[in-house]
């Protein structure tokens, strides 16, 4: 009986293995089913934040064409890496979300497919084609142009400040110890002291029809002296307007706390400032000197991926979806950035705050987006929180200059 | 081993029932054991099979997606593993192994398969530049070396077919049709427009969207001629609605394995480097990943950048991983010895306290620590010292104290748990001895307590060394290898240690060199091998004390 009873099991078992295994098949063939009608489907990795703010333009792309966006969700820092590892493998999405500044690296690594704006390329704000362009080739959709600019508590400060030293003592008749802030950090932050830098005459890189040139390093011009001493003077042992120990949470926190009235940051921390009950103004940088302050430019934007199987779908979706007024409105305020659309980012404007980016957005410059750049930021943060913590400015600046040409030359 | 022990739940009962007082015969044997495995239970037998029958479906799920991948190897191991999974678990004599497999698979999928990944990494020029096969960068090449002719139209475009040949209908700016394919160059077609744009011509079936979309690969390579002569360039469309006129301006020759600029004339060959060089060694990236020796290993332990800072940093590495596994025994002994007297009261609370800092992840403390000690803000400054301003993460022998302390805390709690383990495991008769021969405690605790500590704790002390040494998240998280050392000519700082060093040397701005990272990984990995094998040679003279 027992017997019995074990070889009845075993007729069981055997069942079972055999109807899972089925049961996988037929998974699998479901599976393949889907994937042969999968030339339907866009995937897009997406900045994990603006996975919301694409949901309802993917969903109306999809009402409209019958393709299926597939928007997946990936954490900003990892997306850069994971593209450039995963395309080749033939596993990466067919379009990402990414940043101008990753230009030079997805195409050395030859991931990224060019883009025909076409004549929609007319429609988009020029610093944003600009920066979607890469030694002559466009490859970047634009969706959102992000600069910094200085937010103003109007409660303490009811006016804009006209120039540097008007903001200093605008805030000090406030009472305000410190009334400016900007993230540095022990290695500097040199993103957001350039608009400073810039008011002195002195830009990284020199640009030609093709973009920035990396042999005409700038960065030493008789400005980028001048502007190292300065900040000297508004260092440790100067005014002590600069501070590398005022990382991006201290001066935040500094801004929510009234304890300081001017902050120079990006559109990003706008949020996290109205909800604290701020009455927060936008201004652009106010300048050292008697030139503007030019910050850089972020574009963020869209990436075709080199070795997508679905390029023509993904074009479309681009170029013809995307990039259209009416999406980038509603991108807008899904997501409250500034369209790279000229129209959209005109009625977006409406909105002060968006408004007072844009204004300080009107002189800003494309982040270099060319590998010789990652030269420049390794070298130029330390030299510029060296020169805020008291080194001699000049001697600093000629060796960051000499550093950097090295390292481009090497 | 017998067919009982097979299965702990049968071991009381008498095997012999079914076949009565003769000596068994190998069928009868087997009758027995089968009738033992069915008296175990239905229960755990239903468990055993529900589980293998998951592990067989999905083994079978992977094999059916890997060879519609194509991934005939991978694909046959899948199988093989599982075949050998099952007879294991099926047969009734692998005891050992039904305790070893799951061990083993996870053991080669997470550890031996990632050392030989690195192994193999270290031998190529896998980095920015050398990330894919030679055929993607080829078509990487040509697809960024479009140029669309300058002051060209775009041309409002429709897919159309002829037997199976893709043509593309074009408008042009006069409102002309045209037609063509990738043999045949544009020409005049009567067509059907809807407003400007022609949609249909005679003799040609329209593709709808979701027709175009079935052939995007064709429709992507699809290429027409402008007109007879090629240099007038060739009408694509990436989107299947726009067409724009692109020249290319570079040729590839696949034969002589050679790409031409077109504008330049140079001509750039594939000499063996994983990229297409010209005569004046000029690069044309993207190139490819090749395997190229020791040429890694030798820029590992030759480039001159690294001469100077990396004394400074070894020495440092040896010193931080030392001083981290001394400081955190001692600590941890003292305090293992402390909570151990009975006389001590709340024991059971303050070994909760102490358990604290290891339950919290590393990063995270470390991320807090370096806010504490932030010169100007941190808590340390402000609250502990009455605002003065000591620079605890900027100065270059602070912060490597800084550094020491930070570890010695995140590290004490597991040295405390260790040595109270092996404290208890002491016998109370050896120290009751030794005070009746008249020993001082001091002597005991050196004498005879703290050699048969070493004994058990030995082997996890040198294991803490390797660890520290390679203590990648402290070190990353505290201070990022920071203040930097504004002289050297990479970006290394005071703080950092053999492996955050070579993350920056190997990840720098936008260059990721995988190979040489993984280079100098090996590296590192033989230094650390070799100290500990060395150290568990010498530990071995502790055993002999038993």
């Amino acid at each position: 009986m027992r017997v019995n009873t074990k070889s009845l099991l075993a007729a069981g078992a055997v069942a079972v293995v055999a109807t899972l295994g089925l049961a996988s098949c037929a998974g699998a063939d479901s599976g393949s089913e889907s994937e042969a009608s999968a030339s339907g489907t866009l995937t897009v990795w997406v900045d994990a934040e603006r996975v919301d703010a694409l949901k309802g333009a993917a969903e109306s792309y999809t009402e409209k064409t019958g393709v299926k966006v597939d928007l997946v969700g990936k954490d900003n820092a990892d997306i850069k890496d994971d593209f450039i590892q995963q395309v080749p493998t033939g596993k990466g999405p067919d379009i990402t979300m990414g940043a101008h500044d990753w230009l030079g690296e997805l195409s050395t690594n030859g991931v990224v497919a060019p883009l025909e704006l076409g004549d929609s390329a007319a429609d988009y704000l020029p610093v944003a084609i600009d920066a979607s362009t890469y030694d002559g080739t466009v490859y970047m959709l634009p969706y959102a142009v992000e600069n910094i600019a200085v937010l103003r508590n109007a409660d303490l400060i009811p006016e804009a400040a006209t120039s540097f030293d008007d903001m200093i003592a605008k805030g000090k008749a406030a009472g305000l110890a410190q009334p400016f802030v900007v993230e540095q950090g022990a290695e500097g932050n040199p993103y957001h002291l350039y608009p400073f830098q810039t008011a002195f005459g002195a830009p990284v890189f020199g640009s030609d029809e093709n973009g920035y040139n990396a042999d005409d390093l700038q960065l030493g011009s008789a400005g980028g002296e001048a502007f190292a001493t300065w900040l000297g003077s508004q260092g440790k042992n100067g005014t002590g307007v600069f501070n590398t120990d005022i990382d991006g949470d201290i001066a935040k926190q500094a801004f929510l706390d009234g304890t300081a009235a001017f902050w120079l940051t990006g559109p990003w921390n706008v949020g996290a400032a109205v909800d604290a009950g701020i009455n927060v103004a936008v201004d652009p940088t106010p300048s050292p000197t008697a030139d503007p302050a030019q910050p850089f430019a972020g574009v963020k934007g869209f990436f075709i991926s080199a070795e997508s199987k679905n390029k023509v779908a993904a074009n479309d979706f681009l170029v013809n979806y995307l990039g259209s007024e009416d999406t980038q409105l509603e991108l807008f305020k899904a997501g409250n950035i500034l369209p790279a659309n000229a129209a959209a980012a005109e009625t977006a404007s409406s909105d002060p705050i968006l408004a007072g980016f844009a204004a300080a957005g009107a002189d800003a410059v494309p982040m270099p987006a060319i590998p010789a750049m990652g030269q420049v930021w390794q070298y130029w943060g330390i030299a510029e929180a060296d020169i805020i913590n008291g080194a001699d400015p000049v001697t600093t600046w000629q060796k960051l200059t000499a550093d950097v040409q090295a390292a481009i030359a090497g | 081993m017998s067919t009982t022990i097979d299965d702990p739940a049968t071991a009381g009962e008498p095997n012999t029932g079914a076949t009565g007082g003769t000596p068994p015969t190998r069928r009868q044997r087997q009758a027995a054991g089968i009738a033992d495995a069915a008296s175990v239970g239905v229960k755990v037998l239903l468990v055993k099979l529900l589980g293998l029958g998951i592990v067989d479906a999905l083994a079978i799920f992977g094999i059916i997606i890997l060879v519609g991948a194509e991934q005939w190897l991978v694909a046959a191991i899948v199988a093989i593993v599982a075949i050998a999974v099952n007879w294991i678990y099926f047969s009734r004599r692998k005891l050992p192994a039904k305790y070893l497999t799951p061990g083993v698979i996870f053991l080669v999928i997470f550890q031996v398969f990632v050392l030989v990944y690195t192994g193999y990494i270290a031998f190529t020029n896998y980095g920015t530049g050398h990330n894919g096969s030679k055929e993607q960068a080829v078509s990487s090449l040509m697809a960024s070396s479009l140029e669309r002719v300058e002051d060209s139209p775009s041309y409002p475009v429709t897919v159309v077919d002829r037997g199976g040949e893709l043509g593309l209908l074009v408008t042009d700016p006069e409102g002309d049709a045209l037609v063509g394919t990738a043999e045949q160059p544009l020409e005049p077609v009567s067509a059907e427009f809807d407003g400007d744009k022609a949609v249909a011509a005679d003799g040609w079936t329209t593709l709808d969207f979701a027709q175009v979309l079935a052939r995007t690969d064709e429709i992507t390579e699809l290429a027409v001629p402008y007109s007879s002569d090629p240099n007038d360039g060739a009408i694509r469309t990436p989107d299947a609605s726009s067409a724009y006129l692109y020249v290319s301006t570079l040729e590839y020759d696949e034969t002589a394995g050679t790409m031409t600029d077109l504008e330049t004339g140079t001509v750039y060959s594939d000499i063996g480097t994983g990229a297409f060089t010209a005569e004046d060694g000029t690069e044309l990236l993207p190139g490819w990943q090749i395997v190229i020796g020791f040429d890694n290993f030798v820029r590992a332990v030759t480039d001159e950048r690294l001469a100077g800072p990396l004394v400074y940093v070894t020495l440092w590495t040896f010193a931080f991983a030392l001083i981290s596994v001394a400081s955190t025994f001692f600590l941890g002994l003292f305090l293992a010895i402390v909570f151990n007297d009975a006389r001590m009261r709340g024991r059971k609370f303050y070994r909760v306290l102490i358990i604290l800092p290891y339950a919290i992840p590393s990063f995270l403390s470390a991320l807090v620590w370096a806010g504490m000690m932030n010169e100007s803000f941190g808590f340390i400054n402000q609250v502990l010292f009455g605002g003065a301003s000591i620079p605890w993460l900027t100065d270059p022998w602070l912060a490597k104290v800084s550094v020491l302390v930070v570890n010695l805390w995140l590290g004490f709690p597991y040295m405390f748990l260790v040595c109270m383990g092996a404290l208890q495991s002491i016998p109370e008769e050896l120290q009751e001895a030794a005070t009746v021969d008249g020993a001082k405690p001091w002597a005991i605790f050196r004498l005879i307590k703290l050699p048969l500590l070493l004994v058990s704790v030995a082997p996890l002390l040198i294991a803490s060394f390797a660890f520290n040494f390679n203590n990648f998240n402290v070190i990353y998280m505290l201070t990022d290898g920071g203040p930097r050392d504004s002289n050297a000519p990479i970006p290394v700082g005071f703080t950092d240690i053999l492996i955050s060093m070579v993350y920056k040397v190997a990840f720098t701005g936008q260059t990721r060199d995988y190979g040489l990272a993984s280079a100098y990984s090996i590296l590192i990995f033989l230094i650390v091998a070799v100290i500990s094998i060395i150290a568990f040679r010498r530990t071995k003279s502790l055993e002999e004390l038993n």
